[in-house]
């Protein structure tokens, strides 16, 4: 897409405007953006994830290592995921987990997940200590925000996981 | 669990106009990405495995105590009108009412519990799509929902997760709490004093994203605007939901404050448009959808301001709902063109002002003009 300023370069600008009751949207290219004071900032604007993933490789990603083949349980490649935005399947993040990081680091501005720790069915020793130990993270940050109700929700859980390890 | 058809006020519960702010904030929902073990995702699963996974979640909500008295409802059994309705209540996506292809993916369903407030999405991009849907501004409420659900089927059913990236979706901006919460909320204070521009930057910059009603990509209607959090990966459930709560809160004063400033500064202006988008909507003869949405728009300022003594805000949701093209099909009991859709939605409109929403001409909100 051509800026619609000066309708020569590629627009990698897109802004939203509403002006009586009317939306428009503007395309501008890098130039014509820093011209009329707008930074493009990491997370100012709605990007479709396809033209992010296109930008993948380039700038940050230069020298990383060629991506491994294709994923050995759905058969997705690195190049089909550039294409459609999607993954493939669960396995899909252990065969490219070099590659997401970048991007996840870029989309979400980290890679660590420090919400609910999932425990699954018939849980190892190790999977009910990591979800113990999140529900000790979740029991002291309730308690520093004064919510008791959500605390005592929270230490009853702890009491019910504690209870099924020492059946 | 029973299998039904769609009631004719099936999963409308969020338009009960009850809670926090519900003249401003039409809705909060809750829904959290979930896919299984041992399966592709929705875009490269293999067909017989979408049954497959139907199969699995249909037993594992059996033993929920959340959802084993509510209803499922497969999208191949539905007519395509009926699957077109429940995309206009916000209950099911685009893909799986199967606007686009031959018809819906094979074993693509709707789970609703028996109170309507939650339900679960299957064979969607993820597998698993669990959300809370509630009226007004209520996230704390419907996190918690939608949490609990997320237990009881997470102890049924191996869920993909990974000890780094948390729960794994189709789409890496869903990855890790596969949590976005979204609220509904109607601003035109902020449009016509000019200010909702700076306002929805200011969203932007700090991890949020704004919509139009209908999801991703939709335009703007009606002044409504769906603000939900853009990131779901390095932040707890908790954290994400609270940012959110305190930046609607923050616009939703924003909003209240707009207001003042037009009925200080315009309140002539203000209350003959407010009148005129009533009056046009209780005897117009011809009504596209838009122009209904923008007349809707300015009835419920004037309601939410009491500057029109009624209808409900309840009335004026259901009018968003009913008023669309599924809907008034339904009604008719037959396909319509567009200009016979406009016909029936005027006269649907003017049905239900007559019948809860009517105001002597000279009710005055303001009450200037009033007599004794």
């Amino acid at each position: 897409m051509r800026c619609d300023h000066c309708g020569t370069n590629e627009a990698v600008i897109h802004l939203t405007q509403i002006v009586n009751n009317q939306m428009s949207t503007f395309h501008l290219c890098e130039a014509c953006a820093e011209e009329k004071g707008l930074e493009p900032g990491v997370s100012a604007g709605n990007f479709p994830l396809t033209d992010f993933l296109a930008q993948m490789g380039k700038g940050a990603e230069v020298g990383a290592a060629a991506p491994p083949g294709a994923c050995a349980f759905c058969g997705l490649r690195m190049e089909d995921f550039k294409k459609i935005g999607r993954l493939g399947c669960p396995h899909c993040y252990s065969t490219f987990e070099a590659h997401l990081r970048g991007l996840l680091r870029r989309l979400h501005g980290g890679t660590q997940h420090v919400g609910k720790v999932y425990l699954p069915p018939d849980p190892t020793e190790a999977e009910r200590q990591e979800r113990l130990a999140g529900l000790r993270r979740k029991l002291s940050k309730a308690i520093g925000n004064e919510d008791f109700e959500r605390a005592a929700q929270i230490r009853d859980q702890i009491r019910a996981l504690e209870a099924a390890q020492n059946a | 669990m029973r299998e039904l058809n769609v009631r004719a006020d099936f999963g409308l519960g969020w338009l009960e106009a009850s809670g926090p702010h519900a003249d401003i904030v039409l809705s909060t929902r809750v829904r959290l990405a979930r896919n299984l073990q041992g399966h592709a995702f929705g875009p490269r699963i293999r067909e017989e495995d979408r049954e497959q996974v139907y199969e699995r979640a249909s037993r594992a909500v059996e033993r929920t105590r959340l959802l084993r008295d509510g209803v499922a409802i497969e999208m191949a059994t539905l007519p395509r009108l009926s699957r077109q309705v429940l995309l206009e209540r916000h209950l099911i996506s685009r893909e799986m009412a199967g606007e686009h292809e031959a018809g819906p993916p094979r074993g693509a369903a709707l789970v609703m519990s028996a109170d309507e407030r939650l339900g679960v999405m299957v064979n969607e991009e993820d597998h698993l799509r669990l959300q809370a849907l509630l009226s007004g501004l209520r996230l704390h409420e419907a996190y918690q929902l939608v949490d609990s659900l997320d237990e009881e089927l997470g102890s049924e059913l191996p869920f993909a997760y990974h000890p780094e990236f948390g729960y794994l979706t189709s789409c890496p901006t869903n990855v890790g709490t596969g949590l976005r919460a979204s609220v509904f909320l109607h601003l035109p204070g902020l449009v016509l004093t000019k200010e909702i521009g700076k306002v929805l930057q200011g969203i932007g910059q700090v991890g949020l994203t704004f919509r139009g009603l209908y999801g991703e990509g939709s335009e703007v209607v009606g002044n409504f605007f769906q603000i939900s959090n853009q990131t779901t990966l390095g932040k707890s459930e908790e954290d994400l939901i609270d940012h959110l709560q305190e930046i609607v809160s923050r616009v939703i004063q924003y909003e209240i404050k707009a207001r003042s400033v037009l009925l200080r500064d315009a309140p002539g202006v203000i209350e003959d448009k407010i009148w005129r988008a009533y009056g046009l909507l209780r005897y117009a003869r011809s009504l596209g959808f838009e122009e209904v949405m923008n007349l809707l728009s300015g009835v419920r300022l004037g309601v939410s301001m009491k500057l029109l003594p009624g209808p409900s805000v309840y009335t004026l949701n259901k009018i968003m709902i009913y008023a669309q093209a599924a809907h008034l099909e339904q009604g008719a009991g037959r396909s319509l063109s567009e200009a016979e859709s406009d016909l029936h939605r005027a006269a649907y409109v003017r049905r239900i002002l007559a019948s809860e929403g009517d105001i002597p001409a000279e009710g005055s909100g303001t009450g200037e003009a009033q007599g004794s």
